[in-house]
This record gives structure tokens, sequence and C-alpha cells, in this order.
């Protein structure tokens, strides 16, 4: 493994800043601040900070409607992510956009996504383009399980694979597209699966394990730099929220959710560290102090943060 | 002036942006050795390479999509749809991605793209591969809309679709393919958004777009051995949309004829008519008279599909009422 103390820490930070900003997000949601509809990845921060710490600033990524950590781990600046979400004009997209549509194209962020599966055709057109150019730049795209069943979809992975794109497709597999769990509606037993009919390698990592997830991106980000083309991902994960706020959560039992939280990372995360990789308890308590002062620092910022002007409202159409 | 068809107009514009913008990148399908089925982008290949002419599966959403993605990290690309009918295959992509990325990014990002394809009827390809769809694009915002209906608008309009930083639908017409026409050999462009008086005249104002302004030319020649003067003028945009130069014209000949091959509900022709007796209603001495594709799908039968589409003769009755 390549990761030292220094980084596992960086990553633990990450995450903990991805669930206390979503945390921060449930309740400006409750409260009114947070319009429109909010998709917490709590339970899913491995993830994103996993297989994010494989990448570098200026790969390109697109994500979902679930991808506050994909994006903030990116770089987009939490406190311009909080502002876009609190509808202000020093929101990432001046207060446009909203929850569903980060976009930052300084870290290469192409935009989350609200239609399933969109990202990833977008996706294989970023990464045609870095393999035109000749650079050994790279493109990510996360995806929900439910996405594995839409044609655009579909296309991409084929598209991808004719072009030997330098592309990452990454499963984000939670076990629910919403309300319905994917294994009513697929008849494979992992959708990596689905890969080899397009002659994509893929892998199946447990989506709990961000050191596992990073080597696993990794390896995919080295073959797609080195010329190899794509790679199919599939993490096995799960939301320990409901698919958006007010979900009443009657397809799954608390049992399920209870077993996944008890191995929920942002706890067993840093207790691996102090275990298994010499990180003292005082670090890990001086990188939450630190998350706590970011997020007072990203709320206060995205509360004191003025309301667009009507005189935009017309503006940003066209280039 | 030397003549060329609308097909080799187009190619020409092609081949000039490319030479001139190495970013630009055509996707399509059976782009390349044949040319497109319309023989638009023949001989392409072989002097661009087949990175830069790069022939697609059968995946319009895929493609399209990728193209978006193209355009949102520094490449312009061409995706051409070989029907205007597969837009609906890509519709997510076309509507809901490059339209709107820019805005909800809040300008944070650009779509360079033209979406070149071609519509409507005339030739018996029933109701999935005559449609005219313009409507469609116009109505969803960030799409820029261009019909050219000579060779010669095809080519300058083409040009400026390519020097633009935004998503493009350029929609060309089937049965204009073949059609042959002055371009000059000299470089020139045409500015999108500009209406052309293609005649002159002062007794009725005849708007039309894309192969529906031959019918519009034919029938004010037609009107004129009846002493009746009409100002025929190519919409060549529906977004963005050269209102001045109808009302400009409305306000001289007091009357208004709008005619095009898509359908007529809610067609550019409900716009037009719309927009002028907002802006110039005090001037109008007819109702304004609207000529479009009966609201039927295209039949394929040819006695039936030349009554569903609007010809010369749906021109001039429409003429004919509004100059009673
Ligand atoms: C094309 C499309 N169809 C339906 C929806 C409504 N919808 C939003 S999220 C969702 C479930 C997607 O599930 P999955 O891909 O597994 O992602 P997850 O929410 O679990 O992260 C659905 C059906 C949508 N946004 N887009
Ligand atoms: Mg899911």
């Amino acid at each position: 493994m390549n990761l030292d103390k220094r980084d596992l820490l960086q990553m633990y930070k990450m995450m903990l800043l991805i669930r206390r900003f979503e945390e921060q997000c449930v309740e400006f949601y409750k409260n009114g601040e947070i319009r429109g509809s909010l998709h917490p990845c709590i339970g899913q921060e491995a993830t994103a900070v996993g297989a994010c710490y494989a990448l570098r600033k200026d790969d390109y990524l697109t994500c979902t409607y679930r991808g506050h950590g994909q994006a903030l781990d990116k770089g987009l600046d939490p406190k311009e992510a909080m502002a876009e979400l609190l509808g202000r004009s020093t929101g990432c997209s001046k207060g446009k956009g909203g929850s569903m549509h980060f976009t930052d194209p300084d870290v290469g962020l192409l935009g989350e996504n609200a239609i399933v599966g969109a990202g990833a055709p977008i996706a294989v057109g970023a990464a045609l383009s870095a393999q035109l150019d000749g650079i050994d730049r790279v493109s990510i795209t996360f995806f929900g399980d439910g996405a594995v069943n839409q044609g655009a979809f579909a296309e991409a992975l084929n598209l991808a694979a004719v072009w030997n794109a330098p592309i990452i497709f990454f499963c984000e597999n939670n076990l629910y597209s919403e309300m319905t769990p994917i294994a009513d509606m697929v008849n494979i037993e992992q959708l990596a699966d689905r890969a080899a009919g397009f002659g994509i390698p893929a892998v199946t990592v447990d989506g709990y394990d961000p050191v596992a997830l990073y080597e696993a991106t990794l390896a995919a980000v080295d073959r797609a730099r080195s010329g190899g083309g794509p790679t199919f991902i599939e993490a096995m994960t799960y939301r320990l929220v409901g698919h958006m706020i007010g979900d009443t959560e009657p397809y799954r039992t608390q049992e399920e959710v209870a077993e996944w939280r008890a191995r929920d990372p942002i706890h067993a995360f840093p207790q691996r560290l102090v275990d298994e990789f010499g990180v003292s308890q005082a670090e890990i308590e001086a990188a939450q102090a630190e998350v706590e002062a970011q997020m007072a620092e990203v709320v206060r910022f995205a509360l004191d943060s003025p309301w667009p002007s009507a005189d935009e409202i017309a503006q940003d159409i066209f280039a | 002036m030397r003549e060329l068809t609308y097909a080799q107009a187009l190619r020409e514009a092609i081949t000039e942006e490319m030479d001139r913008n190495p970013n630009i990148i055509l996707l399509g399908e059976d782009i390349g050795v044949y040319g497109g089925v319309f023989k638009v982008t023949e001989g392409l290949l072989a002097r661009y390479g087949p990175e830069r002419v790069r022939e697609t599966p059968i995946s319009e959403a895929g493609f399209v999509g990728a193209a978006v993605g193209l355009a949102m990290t520094g490449k312009h690309p061409m995706p051409e749809l070989m029907f205007a009918d597969f837009a609906w295959v890509a519709a997510d992509q076309i509507f809901n991605q490059a339209a709107k990325m820019r805005y909800m990014s809040g300008g944070r990002v650009k779509v360079p793209m033209v979406i070149r394809t071609q519509q409507g009827g005339g030739r018996g390809n029933a109701a999935q591969h005559s449609q005219s769809l313009e409507t469609i694009f116009t109505h969803i915002p960030g799409l820029k809309v261009v019909l050219p209906a000579t060779p010669y608008d095809a080519k300058g309009l083409l040009k400026s679709a390519f020097r633009e930083e935004n998503p493009i639908v350029f929609v060309e017409h089937k049965l204009l393919y073949a059609t042959r026409g002055p371009v000059p050999e000299e470089e020139y462009t045409i500015p999108l958004g500009q209406a052309e008086i293609k005649r002159a005249g002062d007794d009725v104002t005849l708007v039309s777009l894309s192969r529906t302004v031959l019918h519009a030319l034919e029938a004010a020649e037609e009107m004129a051995q009846e002493g009746v003067s009409v100002e025929a003028i190519d919409l060549r945009c529906t977004v963005p949309m050269d209102l001045e130069t109808i009302l400009e014209s409305v306000r001289k000949t007091n009357r208004l004829v709008v005619a095009h091959e898509s359908h007529r509900r809610l067609g550019i022709g409900a716009e037009i008519a719309a927009l002028v007796q907002e802006h110039a209603f005090d001037h109008l001495d007819a109702p304004i008279e609207r000529v479009g594709a009966m609201d039927v799908p295209i039949p394929y039968s040819q006695p039936l599909e030349s009554q569903v589409l609007p010809g010369v003769d749906h021109i001039l009755e429409a003429i004919r009422r509004v100059i009673v």
C-alpha cells in the first residue's frame, strides 16, 4: 500500500467533512433553508474519499445528485457548495443549479447530474478529449446501481470500450434505486458482471473500506493513464439515511440498516487508523476539531452570502 | 458566380472550419467511408483521419452525450443525427444536458457544439423519418436553431455556427441537398439571427423557413402575375429570431402569412403571429394566416403526404385570404 499515515489522516478528515457537510444540509433542509430535493450521501463517504484520493486535480469527474461527497473531494470549495445549496450568489453556480448540479471546471468537476445515467456519456466525451490531446488525464463517472438499466449508460460503456477511452465507471451499489431493490431489477449477481459484455474489465470492492476503494481505483486510473482503456468498479455500499429527506423507508428493515450502521466507516476508519496504522487518538481528535472549525466557517459564509440579483435570471444561457 | 449544391456548400463550410479549428471533431453514423447517407461528409475521413471524423455505433444518446463532454473540455464537436427524428432518442442529452449545462453551472462551463441533422417530408419516408422539429428545439431555452434554405445560406450559417461557443441545432432539409445555387469562392459568414428578405414586396409579408422558402418564392412569383406584391422573408434561424425584420415588413404591408413544414399547432407561425400582434397590432389590416403541416403523423402514401405537407397552393390560398 502506498498510503502513509498522513494520507490516511487526510482521507479521514475528508470523510468527516463530507459527513458533517451532509448533516448540516439535512438541518438546513428541515428548517427550509434548502429547497427542492436533497439526497445525502451519508454512509457512502468512503467511496467518494477512496476513489477521489486516487485522482489528480486535472482529472475529469461526473457524478449524480448524490455527489456532494465526490464534488467536495475533487476540490469543490465547501463554502461555495453550501452557498449554492442556500441559493446564494456566491454558490459554485451562483445559485442557479442547487444540490443536484454542483459544477466546478477548475477542479475537473463536469457536473453532478439529476438524470439517472446521463453523466456517463458526458464523462466518456471528456475522456476522449484527454485522449485526443495526448494528455494522461483520466475521467471518472460515479453512478448508482439504478443507472445500469439506463440506455444512455449502456451506450456510454460501449463507446468507451470501442474508443479505448481513459475512463473509470464507478458504480456505487447501495442496493436500492430510490425505493426499489436493485436485486429485483437485474438478473445478475453483481452489477460488475455487466461490463464483460462490453469488453470492459471489472472488479467488485467493499464500499465501506476506503483503502480497498483507493487501491481499486488507483489500479483503474493507472490502466487508463497508460492507454489501457476503461474499467468498471462496483463498490458495495449503503446509504444510512433515506433516499431523500422524507423517505419513510418501508422497503428495508431496521436490522439491515443496523448491520451496515455497525460498520459505518466514519467510526470504523479512524479506529482502524489507530489500531493498524499508528495514528494517535490525539491526531484523530485534532482532525475532528479541524473539521468542526471548517464547518462553522462554511455555515457562516453561506448564511452571510447575498441572494443573486434578478438580473442574473437571463444570464448564462449562451456564452 | 459558381454554383454549388446545398450538400457541397455544407461540406465546404465544414472543411474550411475544420482547417481553421483543430478542435472540431465529427461524430456520427456512416459519416466516414460512406460520407454520410446524404454525402455531406464525403471525403472528410480521408482528409482529416478517424480521430476527427469519428464513426460511431448507433447510439445517439451516447454520442451526443460524448459530444457534450467533449465540448465541456475544450473540443468543438459536431455530432450528426442522420434524421432529426432520432433527436428523440438523444433527447435527454440535447434538452437536459447540452441546453442547460451552462445555465446550471452559473456560466462556469461552455458547451460549444453543432448538432447537424436533416428533417422534413416529401419523399415518402413516413412518420418516423419525415418530421420537422424546429418548434421543439426552439421551445427549450439554451439551444440556437438554424435552418438554411439555400446553398449560400447553408455555408455561411454553418460557418457561423462553428464560431459560436454554444450548442447549435443545425437543421437541414432532406429535399434541399441536391438544390443548386450561387456560392462565392471567397470566404464569408452569415450571422445567426438575421432573417433575409429573399424577395421584396409591398402588399403581403410572407415569412417562411427551410425548404418552405422555395415554396414561398414560387407563390410570390405567382402572385406577382396577379399584381400582388409579396415580400418573402426567410427566417433562417428560430433562435435567435429576427423579429425586427418581420415587424418592419408588416408595418409596410399590413398583412402577414407565416408558412412552415412543421405542424401548424403551436408552430413557429403561432409564435410569430403572437409576437406580431403584441408589437404591431395597429398595423394589421387582416388576420394573420398560418400555413403548416396538418396535425397528423406524416403519412406514407404520396397523395396523402402531399396533402398533409404545406405546398405552394396552401400558401397561395393563405395569401388570397389576407388580401381580400
Ligand atoms: C432518467 C431518470 N429517471 C428517474 C429519475 C428519478 N430518480 C431519481 S434518483 C432515482 C434512483 C436512482 O438510483 P441509483 O442509480 O441506485 O442511485 P442512488 O440514488 O441509489 O444513489 C430515480 C429513479 C431520474 N432522476 N432520472
Ligand atoms: Mg442506488
